[in-house]
């Protein structure tokens, strides 16, 4: 009895082994055809064959040295400072927000909560061509700064995650600290961001990231400027089929330099977006 | 009911006790949004009846300067001893002033009409013809509407004048101190505090979110498509004709077919896209977290790495990988499958390879996100299981699945959602194609509502349909949303937790 049981467990066992090697194998080969074919020598956009038969360099060399259509380097600089910046006043702007409306009571706070929920079901792609003719207006389209505004300005509508955060410090803590005389502004910088480590981090990384992964916001405010575009922006150019045949390697040789630095981000941030959101949303 | 005491229940009153709880939470809670609604009004008025009376009370008893205070901005909390917030308010009031009389007030008076004059050429002074530039229709809706926002704003700094005004009245009379400018200050850090935190984030929100917003709501209402696109020509208020054209189906191309047509497809979509997504993640969830199973770091890398990788490049890269020529299609020629057109094709391989990319896209997230619930369903539901002879596919849909449900219901609403909305995956990976639908208007037969609206305003410049239909897309979800989660335990019980 007992020797059967434990045959079928693993039997049970080896079924899942060999499933989940199976379905690793389909989640990951693309990732491993974007590498390898990276790497391919022969060819333009495809090859009628799984493996490519020569490996060179010439694909990530041409990426940053052939700059004449294509100014990857650029692209990727551009990308990286609207990014920083983005992410300073995005990471400030929620924290603020949730703050707000998790640590302090005022007339209105439900209020400014709904409309902060409601504003967020729009879609987004509603509002883009009003953001274009508003930039426009101030003089600021085929600019990094319009870039900048359009990531980081929406983000305090974000606070849904921090504040559910901020909601599971007690606030026991506050007030002992309101009866020694310290003010909500020391509150805030002083007791409540030291404790936030997951949050911070959490918020950081992925106001970093966003820039690097849209392309819709910069086709439009960036038009032809093409020394302006971001890497998603002039990686989604190079797929299309006026330049694919040539430069389809170097899109994939593109898009392996940018998916290291993101993907190591991300790796880093899982663990605090496990403790943060789940802190942040337990109370389901 | 707690789940334990649900479970034991014979199957047909599960199904029972299901619909009844549906049934019986229903009209509640869509109670509940009207009254809320309802509420909501109620407030305003109260409010805004209050603010009248205090206003004009406080215009009949105040003094002099009180008095001045109501057409000079400040005046009263100058004369007072406040010098920097008098000057403050009479800055706020100058620098109105000085913006409508440049600017704020021409756009205005052509707010109704969004202008008359058209671009038009002129015979010039030396026999050639000239362009004369006319009135910008888009340029009037916009600084018309920013007008608005302002002056609603500045009216509200008005009105807390004359409070404030009233209030150093009354603490002078009274032979108090008025506090110091610096005090006041002070004062923002602490007990209005959330003034300094909430007021940069608003200002943006104001401007590059809300402003937007309005804006394109009102275009809904107008006839700014491609044969009214501004500078050239001009738009004006067409009332409700955008929508009544949505939900028109006449001969051709016609956008009330195309609506309807892909508002099926968004829902079938989502529905799939969002099931699909969670059975799956949770199957391979338990697979991974099973006690016996090694290597579980390893399982979930290999997973989760593809959501590491940005989304634009994964799907350019399936795009690439499904093409005809693509590298599946290669490996089918070697096993001896004739190729199969993934995207050119019918409509309905398109569809399911749509749905099945969003399931290597989507996954991992729901592996992410279900793990640590899942861990938390109590083991000795599986033990009795086991013990009663249970196989784990059983237990999987007797247990695991209803559990989840009863739990992760608003989690499930919020990717619904987010799937109605799913922009990158259809446009990436299809653009809508495959498009042998003659009567659908500029779009594709897997092209979602989001993607529509996004082909309409960029491609064709039909500013007013995607207007429209981001509107419709707008109340369906916000309707959605509401009746999950406004009314959930979260939001209800905000306090109980600290």
């Amino acid at each position: 009895m007992i020797k059967s049981y434990r045959l079928s467990r693993l039997i049970s066992d080896i079924v899942i082994y060999v499933i989940l090697a199976v379905l690793g194998i389909i989640w990951v080969s693309p990732l491993v055809w974007l590498l390898l074919h990276s790497f391919r020598a022969e060819g333009g956009v495809t090859v009628p064959y799984v493996f490519p038969k020569q490996y060179t360099l010439a694909n990530y060399k041409a990426l940053f040295t052939d700059t004449s259509v294509f100014d990857y380097p650029r692209w990727f600089l551009n990308t990286f400072v609207v990014a920083v910046f983005s992410c300073i006043i995005s990471t400030l702007s929620v924290l603020m927000v949730s703050y707000a409306f998790s640590r302090l009571r005022f007339k209105s706070r439900k209020m400014f909560i709904n409309i902060g929920m409601i504003l967020g079901m729009f879609p987004g792609f509603m509002t883009m061509m009003a953001l274009y003719y508003l930039l426009k207006a101030m003089n600021l389209t085929q600019t990094l700064p319009a870039l900048v505004i359009c990531y980081s300005s929406g983000a305090g509508l974000g606070f849904a995650i921090s504040k559910g955060f901020f909601d599971t410090i007690p606030r026991a803590l506050d007030e002992a600290a309101t009866i020694d005389g310290a003010t909500r502004n020391q509150i805030f910088w002083k007791i409540i961001l030291p404790m936030s480590k997951p949050i911070i981090v959490y918020t950081v990384l992925t106001s970093f990231i966003g820039p690097w992964c849209d392309f819709i916001l910069v086709r439009i405010i960036m038009g032809d400027k093409r020394d302006n575009y971001t890497v998603a922006m002039g990686l989604q150019k190079m797929t299309n089929q006026e330049y694919k045949q040539e430069h389809f390697k170097k899109f994939l040789s593109g898009s392996v330099i940018v998916a290291i630095p993101i993907t190591v981000l991300f790796l880093k941030m899982q663990n605090y977006y496990v403790e943060g959101v789940t802190a942040g949303g337990v109370k389901g | 009911m707690t789940f334990t005491e649900y479970k034991a229940l014979p199957p047909a009153q599960k199904v029972v006790y299901k619909l009844k709880e549906f049934f019986s939470l229903l009209p509640g809670r869509l109670k509940a949004i009207f009254s809320a609604i309802g509420e909501f009004f109620k407030n305003l008025g109260k409010t805004i009846a209050k603010g009248c009376k205090d206003f004009f009370f406080r215009l009949a008893n105040g003094d002099g300067a009180t008095k001045i205070s109501y057409i000079v901005m400040g005046f009263g909390n100058f004369t007072r001893g406040q010098t920097g917030k008098g000057l403050a308010f009479l800055a706020a009031e100058i620098l109105y002033i000085i913006y409508m009389a440049n600017f704020g007030l021409a756009y205005l008076n052509k707010f109704d009409t969004l202008g008359t004059v058209e671009t038009h050429q002129e015979i010039g002074a030396n026999g050639r013809p000239i362009s004369i530039p006319g009135d910008n229709s888009m340029l009037i809706l916009l600084y018309g509407t920013l007008t608005i926002l302002i002056t609603i704003v500045v009216f509200f700094v008005y009105v807390a004048n004359t409070k404030a005004a009233y209030e150093c009245e009354l603490r002078n009379k009274a032979g108090k101190r008025n506090p110091t400018f610096k005090e006041e200050l002070s004062e923002f850090f602490d007990g209005k505090y959330h003034v300094t935190m909430l007021s940069l984030p608003v200002l943006l929100i104001s401007i590059f979110t809300i402003l937007p917003l309005i804006f394109m709501i009102l275009i809904a209402f107008t006839n700014y498509d491609k044969d009214h696109v501004a500078p050239g020509h001009l738009f004006t208020w067409v009332g409700m004709q955008t929508f009544r054209d949505v939900f028109k189906i006449s001969e051709g191309a016609n956008k009330g077919y195309t609506f309807v047509e892909l508002a099926k497809w968004t829902i079938i979509w989502a529905i799939f896209a969002t099931f699909t997504n969670y059975i799956g993640g949770m199957i391979l969830a338990l697979m991974i977290n099973k006690k016996s199973i090694k290597f579980k770091t390893l399982w979930r890398t290999l997973f989760v790495i593809t959501i590491a990788v940005p989304q634009f490049v994964t799907l350019l890269l399936m795009n690439q990988i499904l093409q005809d020529d693509g590298v599946v299609n290669i490996i089918l020629g070697y096993l001896g499958i004739p190729a199969i057109s993934f995207f050119n094709g019918s409509k309905l391989t398109a569809r399911i390879t749509v749905i099945v990319i969003n399931m290597w896209i989507g996954v991992p997230y729901t592996i992410l996100q279900t793990t640590g619930i899942l861990m938390n369903i109590p083991e000795d539901l599986y033990e009795s299981a086991r013990i009663d002879g249970a196989t784990p596919v059983v237990q999987f849909f007797e247990i695991t699945l209803p559990y989840m449900l009863f739990v992760t219901t608003p989690y499930l609403i919020q990717s619904f959602v987010g799937n109605i909305n799913n922009f990158n995956v259809i446009y990436l990976l299809t653009k809508g194609a495959p498009n042998k639908d003659a009567n659908l208007y500029q779009a594709g037969q897997t092209d979602i509502l989001v993607t529509w609206l996004f082909k309409l305003t960029l491609d064709n410049n039909d500013y007013n349909t995607a207007a429209a239909v981001g509107i419709l897309v707008f109340i369906v979800c916000a309707t959605l949303s509401l009746i999950t989660f406004n009314l959930s335990k979260s939001s209800r019980n905000e306090e109980e937790f600290s």
